[in-house]
């Protein structure tokens, strides 16, 4: 995982009459409205270097115009770059031949189009076979493929209609289907989901990170929506005018926005939807490990607080209170530790969101335990921390939270 | 005053020179067809023998065998009863007004007239939505064609290949290709961009895009263009009576100069009748594939 898959070196995009010759003026580093007043040379895209690990969802985020769709359409050549390099999988996309383009474009990359791009003369099992069709297999095989791809997207049932008879979620399931027909290994989605209202956008992101789980095809995916992107991506570049602002996993965005412009993005994301359990726990201080009372309660008064997790080899066990081993270790001091002394506090798993840990947080008298997979305590969720988290920037969700909301 | 005669005259040409370029453009037209006038009419004997082909078969065969035929075309393209009905009827008319081989001989040249229109037009049209420099070239000698009068262009053709069919429908298709390729190109040029980069975007080469793309979409506008062009070489039909060509167009050449107002309205009226006919049935196809391509399905 750890060598890139997809490469991108140093990519430049100029529109205009000789592209070449708005080059130097970018070196000087003029803005994008000099070079335009100067040369009358479009800046698409300025020195875009980007990484991307195979399996893995690469959301690149930016407003309408700011190059994203241009960007897009660089890594199957749809538009050919002024200069630069695209390295996929070890090869220069930017080198190859009109006949080698095609033929990566058939095996290696497929692409989902904003408006769904099918073809409206062609019916539903005709175009997510149209991939196959393109490279002349065999009837058969093509439409057992199809039928295979439309039954994952729920389309079951649809095969002989024309994508004019379809709603809009449906059109992009039939553009989703022939993406996944070719067995590419990268997936294109140019805004796949932009089109589509609230409702059905959520239930295709619910699907695409379905199929990612099984699939785990290198997916690009732009958007404009934040939301989106932080829902859906590993990683997350945020393109402002042709250039690359910020590039990282969505927490460091959402924690750490390097400008006022991705500031601005970040400030009305929905915190408590956006970020997990994971993001803003602390690790465990207050852990107990002890067998016997005496033992725990030694332990417990080294730490400042008044609790401390008990775990053992099974893991996570409860809470236990200093109040309670006083009063146990009174009565028998050498005692193994047993389940009158420890409190049940059920965990919080470190991939909830923090929306749905929130009440049992409130409500909770200690800070909720985290506890991974394996039943191993990661961390702790303190109210502190979580409402922390939620007001950074002084967004809207801390009225939920406990008093300790910052005076502004 | 011979001095300042321009201020008052439009200071044109001498008119020896003028009458020497004539002089030079004709004789060496005339040298040029002279010359070369046999072997283009030998390049086009095949268009020829195709046109008396279809004109005999059509005047040939018995009335009753073409009524059906056509009625059967006609039906298979609209799927209207209606529509198959007053096809028969406008044909039997034309018959019992004795204009019966006329109207044969029309539809023959119609006939090959459209052919050659599309087998010659879409590849220019093609050709056009693909290159802008193309477009800006064809552009404006589709806008002569259309404009030029007709006479003018009648005569190098008829000095190059005489009198007769093939000089008409020559003129003819000159006249009426403009629209097909105009609207072959703009249908190309209308497909839906987003489409056309999902073709390529899956890695379609140029033939598979034109083939599985282009073509399939524009092709209701060049229905349209078709339509018209079929439309534009009835209108040709008298004027092409004018050098030779045999059909409905020749009596009502005669009757404007003889002033026989009756013949001219029959012989108008079955004109009308064919263009009502042919622009009824080509619709109604170019409706039904079109609405199978939106996938409305009511039929």
């Amino acid at each position: 995982m750890t060598d890139p898959f997809i490469q991108v070196k140093g990519l430049y995009k100029i529109f205009g009459e000789d592209p070449e010759s708005a080059l130097p003026h970018i070196a000087e580093g003029k803005s994008k409205n000099e070079i335009l007043a100067e040369t009358g040379h479009t800046i698409g895209l300025k020195d875009i270097n980007l990484t991307i690990e195979k399996g893995k969802l690469f959301v690149v985020m930016g407003l309408s115009g700011c190059g994203k769709s241009t960007l897009i359409r660089h890594f199957n050549r749809l538009i050919d770059p002024t200069k630069g390099q695209i390295i996929v999988d070890g090869v220069d996309v930017v080198q190859l031949s009109q006949k080698e383009l095609e033929s990566f474009r058939c095996h290696k990359i497929s692409m989902v189009f904003q408006h769904f791009g099918l073809m409206p003369h062609r019916t539903v099992l005709e175009n997510v076979a149209y991939g196959l069709a393109v490279q002349k297999v065999n009837k058969e095989i093509r439409y057992e493929k199809a039928h295979h791809w439309l039954e994952t997207v729920g389309l079951k049932g649809y095969e002989s209609l024309y994508p004019s008879q379809l709603s809009g979620g449906q059109q992009q399931r039939v553009g989703l289907a022939r993406a996944l027909c070719t067995d590419a290994d990268i997936l294109l989605m140019d805004e796949a989901f932009s089109a589509l209202d609230p409702l059905i956008r959520s239930e295709m992101q619910d699907q695409l990170i379905e199929l990612q789980e099984k699939l785990h095809k290198t997916i690009i995916f732009i958007t404009h929506d934040l939301d989106e992107a932080l829902r859906l991506g590993d990683r997350i570049a945020i393109l402002k005018d042709g250039e690359l602002v910020q590039e990282g996993a969505p927490e460091d965005i959402l924690l750490n926005p390097v400008n006022d412009y991705v500031e601005a993005f970040v400030r009305d994301v929905n915190r408590a939807r956006a970020l997990t359990v994971e993001t803003v726990m602390k690790p465990p201080v207050w852990r107990i490990t002890a067998n016997t009372i005496a033992e725990a309660l030694s332990q417990m008064r080294k730490q400042p607080g008044d609790y401390g997790y008990y775990v053992n080899d099974d893991g996570y066990q409860g809470v236990i209170t200093q109040e309670k081993l006083e009063a146990a270790a009174k009565k028998n001091g050498s005692g193994v530790i047993c389940e009158k002394v420890i409190e049940e506090l059920s965990p919080v798993s470190p991939d909830s969101l923090l929306e749905s840990v929130l009440p049992e947080t409130l409500d909770s008298e200690y800070p909720l335990p985290v506890v991974d997979e394996q039943g191993e305590l990661c961390g702790e969720l303190s109210r502190a921390s979580l409402a922390k988290a939620l007001v950074d920037t002084g967004g809207d969700e801390s009225e939920e939270s406990t008093g300790t909301r910052p005076s502004t | 005053m011979a001095e300042n005669s321009w201020l008052t005259e439009f200071p044109a040409m001498d008119r020896t020179d003028l009458l020497a370029i004539r002089k030079t453009l004709d004789s060496g037209f005339r040298d040029f067809s002279r010359s070369y006038g046999d072997a283009i009419e030998s390049f086009f004997d095949p268009l020829l023998n195709l046109l008396v082909l279809i004109e005999q078969l059509l005047i040939q065969s018995p009335w009753w065998v073409i009524i059906l035929a056509v009625a059967g075309l006609s039906f298979a393209a609209s799927r209207s009863i209606k529509l198959t009905i007053g096809v028969i009827v406008a044909f039997m008319l034309i018959g019992y007004f004795g204009m019966w081989d006329n109207a044969m001989r029309t539809m023959g040249i119609i006939t090959v007239s459209t052919l050659l229109s599309i087998t010659i037009g879409v590849p220019i049209g093609i050709l056009m939505s693909s290159s802008n420099r193309a477009q800006s070239i064809v552009t404006p000698i589709l806008d002569i064609m259309q404009t030029m009068p007709a006479f003018v262009y009648l005569i190098p053709v008829v000095m190059l290949l005489g009198i007769g069919k093939v000089p008409g429908v020559i003129a003819v298709v000159i006249y009426a290709i403009p629209p097909v390729i105009r609207l072959t190109n703009l249908g190309i040029r209308l497909v839906d961009k987003e489409v056309l980069e999902a073709a390529t975007a899956y890695g379609a080469n140029r033939m598979q895009r034109l083939w599985g793309v282009q073509l399939p979409l524009a092709m209701p506008t060049i229905m349209a263009g078709i339509n018209q062009t079929i439309m534009m070489a009835l209108a040709m039909v008298v004027i092409a009576s004018m050098i030779g060509v045999k059909g409905l167009g020749q009596p009502v050449l005669k009757s404007i100069t003889n002033q026989y107002f009756t013949m001219g309205l029959f012989n108008g009226l079955a004109i009308v009748a064919l263009a009502i006919i042919f622009d009824r049935v080509s619709q109604a196809y170019a409706k039904r594939s079109q609405k199978h391509l939106q996938g409305i399905q009511n039929d």
